[in-house]
């Protein structure tokens, strides 16, 4: 069983392995991605993969930075949802001078949307956005658990206007806009996550994405890009953890026999092994479907998610339970994808969230059922 | 092709939610059936099976609401591809 990358990825796995994996436990230590490998990211055109590629391919691409680090793999989620946005809905005004930058990655962009008393209910947010004087918008909120949000140019903010929720791509310069980094979070610590605060922030017109009051809709459509990538990730994760284990496994003695000449721990290792290709295996489909333009992409994410951040888990469970107490460590690669894939069972849409889209599409499908949680079951 | 159109659109919808009686002028937004998800699924659809890509101008609840409003937005955004092809 091998856990070679999937087609397409040759450069980035040989990037993963030269350039990520060796300062991962670094970035996550310091909590933070240094700006040289941001400016990697941007020299191999990685950010701009939501637009530029297939979206098969952009997994591929989410899945091997995720093998190598979440927290990397985190900023290229909530850019890419923000890129897609601009691209998606964005007036002429506002594609014109951001989608280049965007794809370039010479100007990297955060999702917005959490706050203190809305998350996986996002209609509840509290953030507002009133008409300003002589046009443009004024925007008031307090969002929180930003990735990205300490080294964004712009924020893809949701906020309540007259006629429902409506979306805003906000420059993070912006007078009234100021942010706090977040430290000593579980994981993906290095993702520069931040709480950033809207005090009477002026916006143009045309920061407006789409009609106003279509923020529900904007967010569905960003969340799906945002599942994609985190089933990626998590597949990657999958990956490093078998990798790390079967390193391990094959070099440390115990009871008189290498680890992985014993049959428990061979049990562990065929679990992460069949849970990365039916992991890799959803990410894919969900991603034909995309470039099919399918509508059944958009349960077949749900599906990728779940399953792959769900096997994440017990993948980085498994590996520290292989590596014992060195896997426990402080700095050991096993103890990072342990709090990262954590990480990944929650962002997104939470598990449950996203058992409860998969169970009302299977009820209703069968004629069951119908769904009972208008909005707030997508985020 | 009004008729055609109302005919795939309603399909679509029953194969989402089958035993469901549908009127073309039901409202589905009062029968529980949308949720942010099914709604996203409907512009997806939309635009792969018409070939279209819904503006945002159009991206409005009313328009979705019904079969028959569903099938008067694929009219009017057809509307311009077929005036051209008209004129070529």
């Amino acid at each position: 069983m091998s856990t070679a990358a999937p087609p397409g990825t040759a450069g980035a796995r040989a990037f993963v392995d030269t350039e990520l994996i060796p300062h991962a436990d670094a970035f996550d230590r310091d909590e933070a991605i240094p700006e040289w490998l941001l400016g990697s990211v941007a020299e191999h055109g990685w950010w701009g993969a939501v637009r530029t590629g297939s979206m098969v391919e952009f997994a591929a691409l989410h899945e091997e930075i995720g093998r190598g680090c979440s927290s990397l793999r985190s900023l290229l989620t909530v850019h890419s949802m923000a890129l897609y946005a601009v691209d998606r809905w964005g007036a002429d005004a506002l594609r014109e001078r951001w989608l280049e930058p965007l794809t370039a990655g010479t100007a990297l962009g955060a999702f917005c949307l959490t706050e203190s008393a809305a998350g996986s209910d996002f209609t509840a947010v509290e953030a507002s956005a009133r008409p300003a004087p002589g046009g443009g918008w004024l925007l008031d909120g307090h969002k929180k658990w930003v990735t990205g949000g300490e080294r964004a140019e712009v924020f893809l903010v949701f906020a309540r206007t007259g006629r429902g929720v409506s979306a805003f791509l906000v420059e993070a310069g912006a007078p009234g806009v100021s942010r706090t980094p977040v430290r000593g979070l579980l994981g993906t610590r290095a993702a520069l996550t931040a709480e950033v605060r809207f005090e009477g922030a002026r916006l143009p017109a045309a920061a407006l994405l789409g009609a106003e009051g279509m923020g529900t809709a904007i967010a569905t459509g960003v969340l799906d890009i945002g599942r994609h990538s985190v089933a990626a990730g998590s597949t990657g994760i999958i990956a490093a953890a078998l990798e790390g284990s079967v390193r391990h496994a094959a070099g440390r003695r115990q009871g008189g026999a290498l680890l992985g000449e014993h049959q428990l721990i061979q049990r562990l290792i065929t679990r992460m092994a069949v849970d990365l290709r039916a992991a890799r295996a959803l990410c894919r489909d969900a991603g034909a479907l995309k470039d099919a333009g399918d509508p059944a992409t958009l349960m077949a994410t749900c599906a990728a998610k779940y399953f792959a951040s769900t096997a994440a888990m017990r993948a980085a469970t498994d590996a520290v339970q292989i590596h014992g107490a060195v896997g426990c460590s402080d700095g050991h690669p096993a103890n990072r994808l342990f709090r990262d894939a954590k990480i990944m069972e929650i962002i997104e849409g939470s598990s449950q969230i996203q058992e409860i889209l998969i169970a009302q599409h299977a009820l209703t499908a069968a004629g069951a059922g119908r769904p009972r949680t208008p909005e707030g079951g997508a985020s | 092709m009004s008729d055609q159109t109302g005919r795939t659109i309603r399909d679509f919808v029953l194969s989402r939610f089958p035993g469901v009686e549908l009127d073309d002028d039901v409202d589905i937004f009062t029968l529980g059936f949308v949720n942010s998800l099914f709604a996203m699924e409907l512009v997806m659809f939309l635009e792969k099976e018409f070939g279209l890509r819904i503006p945002n101008e159009e991206m409005s609840l009313d328009n979705f609401r019904t079969v028959s409003a569903m099938s008067a937005l694929v009219g009017r955004l057809r509307t311009p591809d077929a005036a051209s092809v008209g004129e070529a």
